[in-house]
Parts: C-alpha cells; structure tokens; sequence
C-alpha cells in the first residue's frame, strides 16, 4: 500500500465536497478517478497534496499519517501532482520551471544536479525543443507537457495527473498516454483524474467512481463498465461502455 | 453622560461619509478585481473641487455637489482608459501599480498648483445644543446625503439595466460578454461611479474639517479598513464598516490623541486580515 | 545556475563610478554620486522583495529609517563605533522585517502592498511620539564625534567609502541570491505561490528571508547617511518619496533584474537631475514619477532590461 485516504470529509458551507470517501492505493499501480463534474475528484486531489485539510478522516502514505502535513512536506514525501488547469511559472523558461520541481522535490538536488535532471526530463516528456522558451508562450499542449514534466522532476513516488488530456487532440492523446506508461514503468504509483472514456480504462488498472462527493464504485475498468450504478451516474450506455473496454 | 451621546451622533454621522467613500473603492473592487489606490487623490481632488466651487463660483458646497459628481463620473471613465483598459487582464500587481501610478500624478499635480497649504469650507451653518453639548447642523446635512446617496446607489444597481449589468459583470465578465452586455462600458462607468463617490464624499468631508492636498491618503487609509472590515464586495458592508469606523474614531478619541488614530485603523486592517481576509461580511 | 556575465561589466562600472571623485578629490561630485549609490542599493534591495518575489512594498524606506534611527542612536547615545553601529543598525531592522513578516507575508500581493503603506506611516507616527529619539525635532550631534574619524572631513569621505562599500556588496549579494536555489524558490513563489509550496517550497520561509534580507542593505546605508548628516529626524527618515522613487526606479530599469535596478536608479536619478533644474518641473517631481511609472507599466512593464532582451535575446546573460 502506497496511498490509504480512510473516510475522508469535507465540506465547504453547505456543501459536502468528498463524504466519506476511502480509497487504498497499491505501489506501482495506476489508479483512475472518474465521476460526473463537481464530484469531488479535484477536491480529492486538493486533500492528497494538502491544500485542503479534511474535516474528518485520515490519509496515509505508507505508514505514515499525513493528514495535517503542510503542503511542501508531501513535495519532499514524494507526491508530486498536475493541476486541471495549468499553473506555468510563466516568466520562467522550460528548464527552469522543470528545476524548480527537481530542487525541491523528493531529493532535494542543488542547482547543478537539478539542471542535468530537469534536462532528462524535459528529453522524456518531449519538450527538448522549448528549452529557453518563457513558460507563458507555450501552446496548451505543450504547457500540459511542461506541467508533467515539473511533476516528473520531483522523482515521486506518487503521481497525481488532473485531467492531463483535457483540451489535446486524438494524436496528443496517444502521445501523453504513451508516455504516462512509461512513467509507470519507471515505477511511479499514478493516480488520474480523467473524463476521457477510452483513455482512462485502457490504462487504469483500477478505477474507482465518485458521483456528488461519494465513492459508489470501484473495481477494474471491466467490472466498473458493467457496474449498474456507474452506467446510470455516468455512463450511460451499457453496450457502448462495453466496447469501449473490449478495445484494450 | 452626553459627552458620549454626542461621540456616538456625531460617529454615525461621519461614518456615513465614510462609507460613501468606502462604497466607491468597493463597487470597483466588486466589478473589476482591481483595488484602486488613486482613490485617495481623487477624494483629496474632490474636497478641492468643493473649495474652489465656494471660493470661486461662489456656490453653496452641497450645490456643487452635483457637478463634482457628474465631473468625478467623467474624469473617473477617463481615468479608467488611461490607467486600466489594457492592463485589466495582468497580473494583480500591475493593476496596483497603475493606479499607484495615477495617483503620484493626480497629487503631484495637485501639490504644484494647490500647495501643501490647509484649506477649509465654512457653512456658515451653526449648530444645535443638545444640553452640554453641540451637533453641527453641516454634519447632519452630511449624513442624510450621504445616507441619500447610499440608497440612490442600491437603487441604481437594482432596479436599472445598467445597474443590472454592473452586477453582472463583477459576478461573471465572460458569461455577462456572452450575453451581450458592452463590458468596457460597464466597466469605465463603474470606475467612473467609484472615482465620483470618492470626490464626493471628499467634498462632504471638505464641509466638515479643513484638509491638504494630502489629506486623501488619511480617508484612502479609512477606506481600506471599512472594505476589510464590512467585506471587499459588500456594498451593506461597506455601509455597516463605516459605522463602526467612525463611532470607533469619534469614542476612541475621546481618551487618545487623535494622532494615533491612522496607526490604530492600520493595526486593526492588519489583524482583520490576518484572521479574516473576507471581511466580516464579505465574499472572496 | 547558467553562467551569467552581468556581474562583468556592473561591478567594474560601478568601481569606476564609486572611485572617481576619490581620485579627482571632487567634492561636488562625490555628493552626487553619494546619492546614486543610495539609490542604487535601495533600488536592489527592494528588487529583492519585489521583483524577485512579487511582493510590492510600498513604505519601504521604512527600513531605511529604522536601521538610521538604531545606528544613530547606538553612536549619539553610547559612542559605539560607525561599523559597529550601522551593521547593528542592519541587523536590528532585518529584524523588524522578519517580524513584520510573519505578520503581512502572509496576505496576497496586493493586500500586503496595502499592509506596507500603512507600516511606514505608522512606525513614522510612533516615532514622532516617542521622546528619547527626539520626536518631531529629531535628535543633533555634537561635532566631537566626528574626532574619533579624524574631525568631519575625514568622517564624510569615511562614510562615502563605506557607501561603496555597501554598494558593491549589496549588488553582489543581490545577484548571488538571484542565480542560487534561494533565488529560484523566490522567482517561483512570485510566478505562482500555490503552485510552488506544491512542488515543495516552503513560500512563507523563503518569503520572510526575502524581505529580511531587502531591509538589511538600505538599514545600513540610513546608518552611513544619518552619520554624515550628523543629524536624523523622522520625516527625513521616513521620506514616503523615497519609497515611491524606489518602486519607479526597480520598474523602470525592468523588475527581477539586478543590472536592471541599478540601471533603472542610475537613469532616474539622472532624469530628476535634469529636470530638477527646469523652472516650472522641479515642484512637479512627483507627478513626473508617477507618470514614468504610468508609461512602464502600461506600455513596458518589464522596463528597460525587459525592453532590451525581449528584442536582443543575447542580452538576457548581461542583464541578470
């Protein structure tokens, strides 16, 4: 077990964000998060990098209880993550918004180590031609990858990617889950946020749902398109879900 | 005994003009996101007006209300396309900055042709005697203005169109865009309405007290701590701050020297923000 | 860090400047350049906490005030030493800073910028009121001190090598913060502050550093000027329109860079020298600041470093 959130509660006002969610996570795995929009899911992701605490309910990274832990101490855990929508450090290049992540990350590299690091880096995700390009002149696509690529650079052990293909067109998409693979294989426990049907059950090795705040499902991406409750939250189409799957 | 009766009126009664103030540096706020630090200069420019209208044209200071208003309106929409239109979509900072910018001008300017020299406004009004104790007739006509102008502002955004798209826009500028509403206009006649309350309540204030060139900053000062206090977006906030403001002031300097009033409303901003950053009533 | 080459052309520029009048003995001159390296090292410092980490400090002469007030009493109350005096002097308002800090850091840019207008007027007014610092009067040297350095001409030309001193030092110190790990926290933070404690900056550490360090230098430099001046009062002290030229001059000379802010000090006080001389302009002092700062944001909002390396690419290694 990497990542264990055990009845987890939040509520903002009146509004229950995540009731009662809980959820463990196994090593080098990748986990999907799916459900309607205002779920929770980003929420969610908001309690596992602490920038919310939640009111009730505890989460642990191993053996650890992380609950309360301030928001730059789960960088150096280990726990890196993608935002739904990009936060570039926009007057900063490529190689320096990637050294930012690899400094402060899990080793804690000084300038020079986090620069050879960022460069790999920034080779693997694809960005090799926008090294000195200022973050804020990206395109989208490119800022997604610059996003993951400042993720990567933490090392982490685990990787929270929020809706990472949101907004690429079908070719960008094999490309980010080409390499999003790969990142597994490097042994990195992924967790992702995704409204991408086919992509997230391709790769997912376990999925769980989330619908208004509340777990209501969570399996493989076989069981969870044939889940009842799943298909009438979300889904929709039985058949179409089934389809869908059969295209692993 | 009456010595606190006549704190308490006469808090009441300058709170409001204080809100008046604090309710032009709130609907900017509330419709664009931008914190305006010209409004001192333009409340300083506005008790100018008031002075030289009784000086020079010889009006009554609340006759020359109107067309400080109106003046405020226009020099506050051009204020807005000079300072703000190309920068609104920027960092916070530079929006910052750009008023700042503004108001080094206006009060530079100011001071080149005002002189640091105190001015005041006499009413000639007198005051009425509430057994020991006097209340000034002006700073009753202050009040009500000011509660009129407050009423005639929660008129105008409610049951106008144009009131109506103000609302609009500080809830949501793209959908209110999508909709059709002109948000540059909108936009420059919010700015417009929040520099004209700023000269007028710099005006109403010219009746009551003398002032420099450099008195704006004290009452930009006041503004900040009622926006903080009542909410940055919350025009009844606004109102209930400046209240509290000066029924705050006008007690508190009944035992302390009125000098440390601005470090006293600078300690309070800072400890509101530090525990409550949306004010006592506000939203974000 | 990339190797940067700024520091090879700024620091001998700045050696010539600074030993100039030494070496003509030109005592006109040394007054004049006296106050650009001020502006210079106030200009720098406040980059640190403005154009490095994008908080705008409004009232930030404040420091200024504190370290000249601390230094000038320890040398008019118990004789210590210049040296001693004015780095006690830094120290002590580093500490205000930090303490300050913990205070306002934690308020958003434009919030904290509110928070410093009112610090200056504040520490201003208590000044004023206190008695053993002279209130509103101030307080005056008796000359004798000045016998220690050798009598007063010695003691002035002392303080001018100690300006430069400081100067360099502070533009070194500036650069190195710049192009260290520190430094590249601090740029981050400015970016985007939630973005960064996520990948694991602890912003309100990095953020107290930063304005301690940007009151360290311009305390010290209160300490050298107040020692010159042989006297200090609050509104001298606390000038508010030295904390405005300082925000114009770190935006002209372009926010972030070091070169820049010293550029930036450099050209404005040049400016205000020529229009100080103009009959009608000279009273409008504030209105033309405030109107270059319009123009800058409006239309350049990097200033001149950005100007200069959005169009020649190269420059940005000697603009740092």
């Amino acid at each position: 077990m990497i990542l264990k959130g055990t009845n987890l509660k939040l509520s903002f006002g009146g509004l229950v964000a995540v009731n009662n969610v809980s959820f463990e996570i196994e090593e080098k795995t990748i986990f999907g998060i799916i459900g309607p929009n205002g779920a929770g899911k980003t929420t969610l992701f908001n309690i596992i990098s602490g920038v919310y605490k939640p009111q009730t309910g505890t989460l642990n990274f191993k053996d650890k209880n992380i609950t309360n832990m301030p928001i730059y101490k789960r960088a150096r855990l280990g726990i890196a993550r993608t935002h739904q929508i990009v936060k570039p450090l926009g007057e900063l290049t490529v190689i320096e918004n990637v050294m930012v992540g690899a400094c402060f990350g899990k080793k804690n590299y000084n300038l020079k180590q986090a620069q050879s690091v960022a460069l790999d880096v920034i080779n693997f995700v694809g960005l090799s031609s926008k090294i000195f390009t200022l973050a804020n002149q990206l395109n989208v696509a490119f800022k997604k990858r610059l996003e993951l690529a400042r993720a990567l650079a933490n090392e982490p052990e685990i990787l929270l990617l929020d809706e990472v293909l949101a907004g690429l067109n079908p070719k960008e998409v094999d490309n980010m889950l080409e390499i999003i693979l790969k990142i597994k294989q490097n042994g990195i426990t992924i967790i992702i946020i995704e409204h991408l049907m086919h992509a997230i059950m391709k790769i997912s090795d376990l999925i769980m749902v989330l619908d208004s705040g509340e777990k209501i499902a969570q399996g493989t991406p076989q069981e969870i398109s044939n889940n009842q409750k799943v298909i009438e939250a979300y889904l929709g189409d039985p058949k179409l879900a089934l389809q869908l799957v059969g295209e692993k | 005994m009456l010595v606190w009766v006549n704190a308490i009126i006469n808090g009441v009664l300058i709170g409001l003009a204080y809100a008046i103030a604090a309710l032009g540096l709130n609907l900017i706020w509330g419709v664009m996101k931008v914190i305006n630090l010209s409004h001192g200069a333009f409340i300083a420019l506005g008790m100018f007006a008031a002075y030289l209208s009784v000086k020079l044209l010889g009006l009554s200071v609340y006759t020359a209300l109107v067309p400080i208003f109106v003046g405020g309106l226009a020099v506050g929409v051009v204020a807005f396309f000079v300072s703000l239109y190309r920068v609104l979509n920027e960092k916070e900072l530079t929006t910052l900055l750009s008023t700042y910018a503004l108001s080094l001008i206006i009060i530079g300017l100011g001071t080149f042709f005002f002189t640091t020299n105190p001015r005041a406004i006499d009413t000639h009004l007198g005051s009425f005697t509430l057994g020991y104790s006097s209340i000034s007739y002006a700073r009753i006509i202050v009040g009500l203005i000011s509660l009129l102008l407050a009423v005639a502002l929660y008129l105008f955004l409610f049951k106008t169109s144009l009131g109506k798209a103000i609302r609009a826009v500080s809830q949501n500028p793209t959908a209110s865009k999508l909709y059709g509403i002109n948000t540059t206009l909108v936009l420059s006649i919010s700015f417009g309405i929040g520099v004209a309350f700023a000269a007028v309540s710099g005006a109403l204030i010219a009746s009551l007290f003398p002032f420099t060139i450099l008195s704006g900053s004290v009452y930009e000062l006041k503004s900040f701590v009622i926006c903080v206090l009542g909410g940055l977006g919350s025009p009844a906030g606004a109102i209930l701050g400046g209240l509290i403001l000066g029924l705050l002031e006008n007690i508190l300097t009944l035992k302390i020297p009125v000098d440390y009033m601005p470090f006293i409303e600078f300690t309070i901003l800072v400890i509101i923000l530090l525990i409550k950053p949306s004010g006592l009533w506000g939203r974000r | 860090m990339q190797k940067g080459y700024t520091l090879y052309w700024l620091l001998p520029a700045l050696i010539v400047l600074i030993v100039y009048p030494i070496l003509t003995n030109n005592v006109m001159l040394r007054e004049t350049i006296f106050l650009i390296l001020l502006s210079i090292t106030l200009s720098i410092s406040l980059n640190i906490i403005m154009g490095y980490t994008g908080y705008v400090s409004f009232g930030h002469i404040v420091y200024y005030g504190i370290g000249a007030y601390a230094s000038f009493y320890l040398i008019y109350a118990y004789k210590l030493s210049l040296i001693f005096s004015i780095l006690i002097g830094g120290v002590f308002a580093s500490l205000v800073a930090f303490i300050l800090g913990q205070a306002v850091l934690s308020l958003r840019g434009a919030i904290f910028a509110i928070a410093t207008i009112g610090i200056n007027e504040a520490i201003k007014s208590l000044i004023n009121n206190i008695p053993f610092l002279g209130g509103a009067m101030g307080l005056y040297f008796d000359f004798s001190i000045y016998d220690k350095y050798g009598g007063a001409i010695k003691a002035i030309w002392l303080s001018y090598y100690l300006m430069g001193i400081l100067t360099i030092v502070c533009v070194i110190s500036a650069y190195y913060i710049k192009k260290s790990k520190f430094g590249l926290g601090l740029f981050s933070i400015r970016e985007d502050q939630d973005a960064s404690s996520v990948l694991g900056i602890k912003t309100k550490s990095y953020k107290s550093m930063a304005y301690a360090i940007s009151a360290f230098f311009p305390a010290i430099a209160g300490g050298i000027f107040a020692f010159k001046s042989g006297n200090i009062e609050p509104s001298g002290a606390f000038n508010l329109v030295k904390s405005i030229e300082m925000i114009v001059m770190v935006m002209l000379g372009g926010y972030g860079s070091v070169a820049g802010s010293a550029l930036g000090a450099l050209i404005y006080e040049k400016i205000k020298g020529i229009l100080l001389v103009l009959p009608y302009i000279k009273d409008l002092h504030l209105a033309v600041s405030g109107l270059i700062l319009l123009i800058i944001v409006q239309f350049a909002p990097g200033g001149i470093v950005g100007f200069l390396t959005k169009y020649f690419k190269n420059l940005r290694k000697v603009l740092e």
